[in-house]
């Protein structure tokens, strides 16, 4: 896989990429949780041009009721591209690629969530892209585990989102839409950073074994950069205005 | 080890490591406690317990609450307690054990909609947790105010001691019956005062997180009683 041709320059001499980063540097992450009124949990999260949504209600009644379980709660989740968030309008009916993204999205975050204290009730995740800008499962990955813990649902740690990749022979951090396009290979990695452990990890593209220790390597390091982030928007939501006790 | 400093937590965030028990809202990881929600940690004789600031009400045994007749079948009540999960109330905790579903006629003790004060029963989540309006302050409650606050606001409502909750009740001339689910109904003779009430609730609400809090709500009944 070589990627498609283009007329971007994605990597110039000075190793400064086309958006005018460095190789090894995240694009602008921010992050506000409790933007909701009527959901239990929220977040809105911005990660470079990507701007998506989160609601999360629950624990709440399973409907269908065969979907519930007598030993643990459920989580299910539901990422979905608004149709004004790509250039051409994008159809609202669910893709099979956003099926996809939900589902390893659900993957990604059930080792976090604690639901077995919540037998028989579900906990719906809805992530809505209102814009994307390529990496939009790592942002709304990154915005669905805030909007958890503003819900007040158990976790054992949040799930920080962040993708590496190779762009004109070089690998990079957090590959925006153009490098995606162009480039040679997308590694999202979802990451639980007290816990040391990867909760996402797919792979698009070609690497050699070197190149993917190393994407692995800035990617773990993109996620601990980004939970930082994380955890300044639920210290903002929550104690900002009182003083500790 | 009693006294240490709350502090403010997030899920996955180590409150301590070394010989302690995890207790409420934490993990045990290693050597270390980790929170597993957003709230304040308390360390106390040996045990590490977070205090949570978000999150709904899950039932506990001998809780009261207050809660609302959803529906009802031919041997129970269902009562909306503001929880994920129903109350169950069964029709022998009303009408005693020689009920019949046949003689007996359920609407005309407990409607749909009408607000009752329960305690729970038994809440060990394999079924929907049992409930019962039968002992004192129990049942149905016919006059009154219904309130919501956040459940996990209900402890500062009621203070230390429930100081907070009496200082509102003395100085307003009111009674506040408090569901450990979030929902209280206040109820007095005096107009006013019931708006005082509520007022010094919605600013306990509001305000929760602030230290000093009793000295703000003492303030603010002072003044408008002038």
């Amino acid at each position: 896989m070589g990627g498609r041709d283009t007329d971007i320059v994605l990597l110039d001499e000075n190793g400064i990429r086309s958006d005018g980063r460095k190789v090894n540097e995240t694009r602008k992450v921010t992050i506000k949780a409790g933007v909701l009124k009527n959901a239990n949990g929220s977040a809105y999260i911005e990660f470079g041009d990507n701007k998506i949504l989160v609601g999360v209600y629950g624990p709440r009644d399973v409907h269908p009721k065969h979907m519930s379980d007598t030993d643990t709660g459920i989580l299910r989740c539901r990422y979905h591209m608004a149709p004004f968030s790509v250039g051409e309008r994008k159809n609202p009916a669910p893709s099979r690629r956003e099926v996809e993204i939900s589902k390893v999205i659900k993957e990604a975050l059930e080792p976090a969530v604690m639901l077995k204290e919540f037998p028989r009730t579900a906990v719906d995740v809805y992530m809505e892209v209102l814009q994307a800008d390529g990496g939009t499962r790592c942002a709304a990955l990154t915005g669905a585990s805030v909007a958890l813990a503003d819900a007040g649902i158990p976790m054992r740690d949040l799930v920080a989102g962040c993708a590496a990749g190779k762009a004109a022979d070089a690998v990079i951090l957090d590959v925006n839409n153009e490098e995606d396009q162009a480039g040679q290979a997308d590694l999202p990695i979802g990451y639980m950073p007290n816990l040391k452990k990867i909760t996402l990890l797919q792979l698009d593209g070609v690497l050699t074994p070197e190149e993917y220790k190393q994407c692995i390597e800035i990617g773990i390091e993109g996620c601990n950069q980004v939970y930082e982030i994380q955890k300044k928007a639920l210290q903002d939501k929550f104690f900002a205005s009182g003083e500790k006790q | 080890m009693s006294g240490e400093r709350k502090r403010h937590v997030i899920p996955g965030e180590v409150i301590t490591s070394g010989s302690y028990r995890a207790e409420q809202n934490t993990i045990q990881v290693g050597d270390n406690i980790v929170s597993t929600i957003v709230g304040l940690s308390d360390i106390h004789d040996g045990s590490v317990r977070v205090i949570p600031l978000t999150g709904g009400y899950m039932p506990k045994d001998d809780d009261l609450v207050i809660g609302k007749i959803a529906s009802h079948s031919s041997l129970s009540w269902t009562a909306d307690i503001n929880s994920c999960y129903v109350g169950m109330l069964p029709a022998s905790d009303v009408f005693g054990r020689d009920y019949s579903s046949s003689s007996d006629d359920m609407t005309a003790k407990l409607a749909k909609g009408d607000l009752i004060a329960a305690r729970i029963v038994n809440a060990d989540m394999t079924r929907d947790p049992l409930i019962t309006i039968s002992g004192r302050e129990l049942g149905k409650i016919d006059s009154g105010e219904l309130v919501k606050i956040s459940p996990n606001k209900v402890p500062r409502l009621i203070g230390k001691r429930g100081s907070m909750i009496q200082m509102i009740e003395s100085s307003t001339n009111s009674q506040v019956t408090i569901g450990q689910n979030g929902l209280l109904v206040v109820s007095s003779e005096d107009p006013n005062g019931l708006l005082k009430a509520i007022q010094a609730i919605e600013l306990i609400e509001e305000q929760a997180h602030v230290a000093n809090l009793t000295d703000q709500v003492n303030e603010m009944l002072e003044s408008k009683s002038e």
